[in-house]
């Protein structure tokens, strides 16, 4: 045992000593906020927008870091719920004093969570989010994750050309505020486009058979059917009209892009067009050494979402590089905040650059991103750029 | 597309009726509403889609693992929640109470064991092999599900009016009290019909998994919905009330999606079996005051 007296002169003081040498080292690295769904259903895109973020700081670090200082990020399991994401929100904010937060997964719990960091003054940043209106929510809240009304005009029209279609059939989930408000944007397009809609069907999360709604479709002889789902039920809604021998193209939503196609709807996934930011097979000198780097890292290929963190991470760094951090964290969450809108980044999904849109009060409020959609259809299990 | 529509509705009434069979049985006999059943059917469809996938079975002896995993969880539920609430002599509700945690349980086992995402069974597992005659496409999945329902029904049915297992189960379902002073094992027969109830279960997981592509931790749950209903409308505990009540909720969602509109699908099926408990409140099947097998 030690004695009191050993303890009050002489670990007490090192302690105090140690954790006074920590303090600021801890001040001397800039702390990012990291927000997504580590675990439950969305994890399968919050997992992958981790391995984005992580491999981008590495190489970050590992080339001087911001202006000499170290990145630290914290990270956060916000599960892909509206009130884990605002509570997780909150500690990164006010007790973790993060300068920036990235984050959360999904649209629904950011249509929650961003107002917490608007009000705080902190920019919030999300790599994944599409759905309509989240950052008019105000002028802190900033993404890079293309909006579907931005990427499903573009799909609509590429494949109206090259597959030639006068009239489709539309199928989409109507209990979910992201497959609806795709389906809101395809309605649109579809009008804008001139292409008649033979039948509208919908579908409920948590279905498991489609076919009385395919059968419907099929009765009406659509050139194309467009789809807004996730795919957990487009997969099988795919397979299960090629089983009632419909071989109409698909033309689908974010949802829909995503590699898994060919695993749950193997052998029955040709013919499906989608748009994307980023593409496996895009050619690009960047793209192609974010794929290497990363499948060196993680040992298979990335998606989508970790393309998007990745470039998220670099556009928000650039930001950081050209302010001057003070003590003041108020002032310096703020300076970056004005830095930010006049990043240009050149990365893995292309060209990019922030384009201010209006709130819901009319004035400006957030950001989105400018980038052009890549069109692709697929084909023996595999996407074919069509642009 | 009529003719298509009706095939589209026998083989989704037989879905739903392969589910009720077992969630109406341990009512029958159990008087427990087991809001697990839902968990227990996704549990056969996991054990059915790792013996494919580690153990490369083909499709029967897959089933036949389902038939096991989800018996041993029914043995499970029995010995370890619903006999020692028995014992203790809980209130009505505190069974089904009980039941909701483990299906919230095993939901989040599997998510954290397998993971979130939809996985499936590979292609070959079943011959995906489609008939055609004129415009109707049917596949042998198909006509196995609709055959199944029936056989299993057929099966219970026969056993509860013919056999001795049977006359001791609708005695218990009768009166637990009187069949345990005319020498019924009562403790074990509500095992084995929990034990049962949940293999029935665990044969629907596997066969709607391959039937609809997907299998996932929460795939029990709008089942459970739709199973309530069918249970409801059929007359709680009752063997033929769960096919009939399949095939009518089958129906009814298929030709609402076919006439009215498929945003209108579940408005329209759950308002006909409104109706229907209007006319008669205790089901199809059901007799108010006392309980059927």
């Amino acid at each position: 045992m030690f004695d009191r007296q050993f303890i009050r002169r002489g670990v007490l003081p090192i302690i105090v000593a140690i954790a006074l040498l920590s303090g600021t080292q801890a001040a001397a690295q800039i702390k990012i906020g990291i927000a997504e769904a580590l675990t439950g259903n969305a994890s399968q895109y919050g997992v992958a927008i981790r391995k984005g973020f992580e491999l981008a700081t590495g190489e970050i670090t590992s080339s001087g870091g911001i202006n000499g200082q170290k990145i630290e990020l914290v990270i956060e399991d916000e599960q892909g719920k509206k009130e884990e994401a605002i509570n997780v929100f909150k500690k990164l904010i006010f007790q973790d004093k993060v300068l920036i937060l990235f984050g959360p997964t999904l649209s629904n719990s950011a249509q929650a969570s961003d107002p917490v960091a608007q009000t705080a003054k902190v920019v919030v940043f999300g790599t994944s989010n599409t759905a309509d209106g989240i950052t008019s929510i105000g002028n802190y809240v900033f993404r890079n994750s293309v909006t579907e009304a931005d990427i499903l005009p573009v799909t609509l029209k590429v494949a109206a050309q090259k597959a030639g279609l006068k009239k489709v059939a539309v199928l989409y989930g109507n209990d979910d505020i992201f497959t609806k408000s795709g389906y809101d944007n395809f309605k649109r397009a579809l009008q804008d486009l001139k292409i008649a809609v033979t039948t509208t069907e919908t579908f409920a999360k948590g279905d498991v058979d489609f076919k009385p709604q395919l059968t419907k479709i099929k009765g009406t002889k659509p050139d194309a059917i467009v789809l807004s789902a996730l795919v957990a039920e487009g997969a099988p809604i795919m397979v299960q009209a090629r089983q009632l021998g419909i071989a109409l193209p698909f033309v689908g939503g974010n949802g829909m892009n995503s590699p898994r196609v060919f695993e749950l709807a193997r052998d029955h996934s040709d013919n499906l067009w989608v748009g994307s930011p980023w593409s496996v097979e895009s050619p690009a000198a960047e793209n192609k050494r974010f794929i290497a780097a990363y499948q060196k890292a993680y040992g298979a290929l990335p998606d989508q979402f970790a393309a998007q963190a990745y470039d998220a991470m670099y556009i928000a760094v650039l930001a950081m590089k050209k302010i001057k951090l003070t003590a003041n964290l108020d002032t310096d969450r703020k300076a970056l905040r004005d830095a930010l809108p006049a990043v240009q980044w050149n990365g893995a999904t292309g060209a990019f650059k922030f384009r201010q849109v209006t709130g819901r009060d009319g004035k400006p409020a957030g950001y989105d991103a400018v980038q052009t959609a890549i069109v692709m259809v697929t084909k023996s299990n595999q996407y074919v750029i069509q642009k | 597309m009529l003719a298509q529509q009706i095939i589209n509705g026998l083989s989704l009434g037989g879905v739903y009726a392969l589910f009720a069979l077992g969630f109406t049985l341990l009512f029958g006999v159990l008087n427990v509403i087991n809001l697990a059943h839902g968990a227990i059917f996704m549990i056969g469809a996991y054990a059915g889609l790792q013996a494919v996938l580690t153990f490369h079975f083909s499709l029967l002896p897959a089933v036949l693992v389902a038939m096991l995993a989800a018996g041993i969880a029914g043995l499970s539920l029995d010995r370890l929640i619903l006999a020692p609430l028995r014992a203790r002599r809980a209130p009505h509700l505190a069974p089904m109470i009980a039941t909701i945690g483990v299906a919230i349980c095993l939901t989040s086992l599997v998510e954290g064991y397998f993971g979130a995402e939809n996985l499936r069974f590979p292609l070959d597992t079943l011959p995906a092999s489609t008939v055609s005659l004129g415009d109707v496409q049917l596949s042998w999945l198909d006509l196995k599900i609709i055959f199944l329902a029936l056989l299993l029904m057929a099966v219970m049915l026969w056993v509860i009016r013919h056999s001795r297992i049977g006359r001791a189960l609708r005695g218990l379902a009768e009166s637990p009290k009187a069949a345990t002073l005319l020498g019924v094992n009562v403790e074990g027969l509500f095992l084995a019909t929990s034990v049962i109830s949940s293999i029935l279960g665990g044969v629907a997981g596997v066969l709607i998994a391959l039937y609809t592509n997907s299998v996932f931790p929460n795939m029990g749950q709008p089942m459970l919905h739709k199973g309530i209903a069918v249970v409801i409308l059929g007359g709680m505990g009752d063997v033929r009330g769960a096919l009939i009540g399949g095939f009518f909720l089958g129906f009814a969602e298929v030709l609402s999606i076919a006439y009215i509109g498929s945003s209108m699908r579940d408005a329209v099926a759950f308002g006909l079996l409104f109706c229907v408990l209007l006319i008669r409140p205790a089901g199809l099947f059901g007799h108010a005051p006392q309980r059927r097998v």
